[in-house]
């Protein structure tokens, strides 16, 4: 496949309940990816797998042309990818730690001029800046978390859920802004959603059923499949 | 920036020079030391507890590891007692390593199982067959090398190093990592930290400063027992020093040594009864009023404590 991440074959679970079933795909240098599934799909649990959260049972994990598949989180993290959960951010730390947290592996230089371009994207932080992360509100957690995961400028960013518990307003903000990062940073990304909203800027979009990959291509090709149109969109002929 | 640092150092500058002025016009050298020693096991502590969340109840077993390591490097293999003190130290991480297993506990389950490896520790060192190296229950004589003055600066080196290092961990990416790590372990090893190093290594550093104090006291006593080293008072002390200072700072667990160990010095030796009562009361304020400490106080208030 050659891309920036080749997820081959992978299936993973939890304890001895397994949840993916041989799911493979691939985000390309500077492509935006969206893994767009229900419930329970198995999103969690693949992004926790790519990471090394939760061990591959079988498959292969490929990133940056090198097989990742058992090495620890840290040293994954490390490789280039950021990764933001949905909690995303330490509640007992400033804004500025958390941040700091971010850019752990880069010198403190590099760090507070990260951080400067990171408040140019993400205002309120700024003034938030000496503020505990946990007194922010939902949707400045979430840009928090962004920010946080771009600190260390990852060559990858995958992100489970940035929507969930947001307002509809917030969301649009969300989407703004990382729609913005995309086109300004040239960042490769891997959203795991729901909410089709985020459709809008994906390049390429697979589709995730119950621990497998159903799908993978461009909108158009989504819009044109009946049976997706109905399961997401709620259009039927 | 090296500027972040300068609060940090104000105060530990501060507290090398009262305690190098102090003998001059104080002549109790022996309270001087015993307060040094707590200082330095309430920053020791602090490492470990304030920045990772671990409570070890069973911190005095570095101490004695310490006293003990030393102890037998002078007698045994005639070291100077200076590098005697650094033995100890040595052992106690040694004896940290042993125990490394132990993080993978949380909460009063660590807290235990570290109490049953310092009584672990202490009944093999105490054992009688184990004479010819520790003398037994029979206890250490280190009368040959005492030195009250020469013991006391070590133990002012030993807590200037016990604080530095504080002042390290309170403003650097090291210590923000470890805080990370206390918060929320995923969290913090998906920002990249390496959990088990950094933890594993902010447990020897505590061990370190455990054992250096241990040997440091050691060669001060001159003559000391396994129950003395081994004794569970130091453990409770210094915990409920660094809980009524306040964890995480350089100043915090020092403001609660210098408060609560005065305090046991001036009433609880004359007049124990009124101490336990005092104590017991202040415990009780500290826990419904003050559970962050005296340091939280100022923090509340938007002030920066070093």
């Amino acid at each position: 496949m050659g891309g920036l991440l080749d997820i081959e074959v992978l299936e993973s679970g939890y304890g001895s309940t397994q949840v993916l079933w041989g799911s493979s795909l691939s985000v390309a240098l500077n492509q935006s990816v969206v893994l767009l599934g229900v419930n329970g799909a198995g999103k969690t649990t693949l992004l926790k797998t790519i990471v090394g959260l939760l061990g591959a049972w079988k498959g292969r994990i490929v990133f940056d042309g090198k097989d990742i598949t058992s090495l620890k989180p840290n040293l994954r993290i490390a490789g280039g990818i950021g990764y933001m959960s949905e909690l995303g951010i330490l509640p007992n730390l400033t804004v500025e730690e958390n941040l700091e947290l971010g850019g752990y592996f880069r010198a403190e230089k590099d760090n507070r001029k990260r951080a400067e371009e990171m408040f140019e994207y993400f205002p309120d932080l700024r003034e938030y800046r000496k503020k505990m992360g946990g007194s922010l509100s939902g949707g400045q957690r979430k840009m928090l978390g962004v920010a946080k995961t771009l600190m260390s400028s990852p060559k990858l960013v995958i992100m489970d859920e940035p929507s969930s518990g947001l307002s509809p307003k917030f969301v649009k903000k969300v989407i703004e802004v990382l729609r913005l990062l995309h086109e300004h940073e040239k960042l490769s990304m891997l959203i795991a959603e729901q909410n089709v909203s985020f459709l809008d800027f994906a390049e390429k979009i697979y589709i995730l059923d119950k621990g497998q990959v159903t799908f993978g291509g461009d909108v158009e090709q989504l819009k044109g499949n009946d049976t997706i149109r109905e399961t997401y969109f709620g259009i039927s002929h | 920036m090296l500027r972040r640092y300068f609060p940090s150092l104000g105060v530990i500058l501060a507290i090398v020079a009262i305690l190098l002025c102090l003998p001059h016009f104080y002549s109790n050298q022996s309270f001087l030391f015993n307060m040094m020693l707590y200082l330095a096991l309430a920053e020791g502590l602090n490492i470990i507890y304030g920045f990772t969340g671990y409570l070890p109840f069973g911190y005095v077993g570095f101490f004695g590891a310490g006293a003990y390591g030393a102890a037998i490097a002078i007698t045994l293999l005639h070291i100077s007692p200076f590098f005697g003190v650094i033995i100890g130290g040595i052992a106690a991480v040694l004896i940290g390593i042993i125990l490394i297993p132990l993080l993978r506990l949380s909460g009063a389950y660590f807290a235990i199982a570290n109490l049953a490896a310092s009584q672990a520790l202490y009944f093999v060192v105490a054992n009688p067959s184990l004479e010819k190296i520790t003398q037994g229950p029979y206890g250490i004589d280190l009368s040959s090398v005492y030195n009250a003055d020469a013991s006391y600066y070590t133990m002012l080196g030993v807590l200037v190093f016990a604080m530095l290092l504080v002042a390290y961990m309170r403003n650097s990416n090291f210590g923000l990592s470890l805080l990370a790590i206390k918060e929320d372990q995923v969290t913090a090893s998906l920002a990249g930290v390496n959990v088990v190093k950094a933890r594993s290594i902010a447990w020897m550093l505590s061990a370190f400063v455990a054992g250096l104090s241990g040997a440091a006291f050691g060669w001060y006593t001159a003559v000391f027992y396994p129950s003395t080293v081994f004794s569970l008072d130091v453990s409770v002390f210094t915990i409920v020093f660094v809980l009524f200072g306040g964890i995480g700072t350089v100043a915090g667990p020092l403001v609660g040594t210098l408060i609560l160990y005065s305090m046991y010095n001036f009433i609880g030796i004359s007049t124990p009864q009124y101490f336990q009562l005092f104590y017991g009361l202040l415990i009780i304020v500290l826990v419904l009023f003050l559970p962050d400490g005296v340091a939280s106080i100022l923090q509340k208030g938007k002030v920066y404590v070093p």
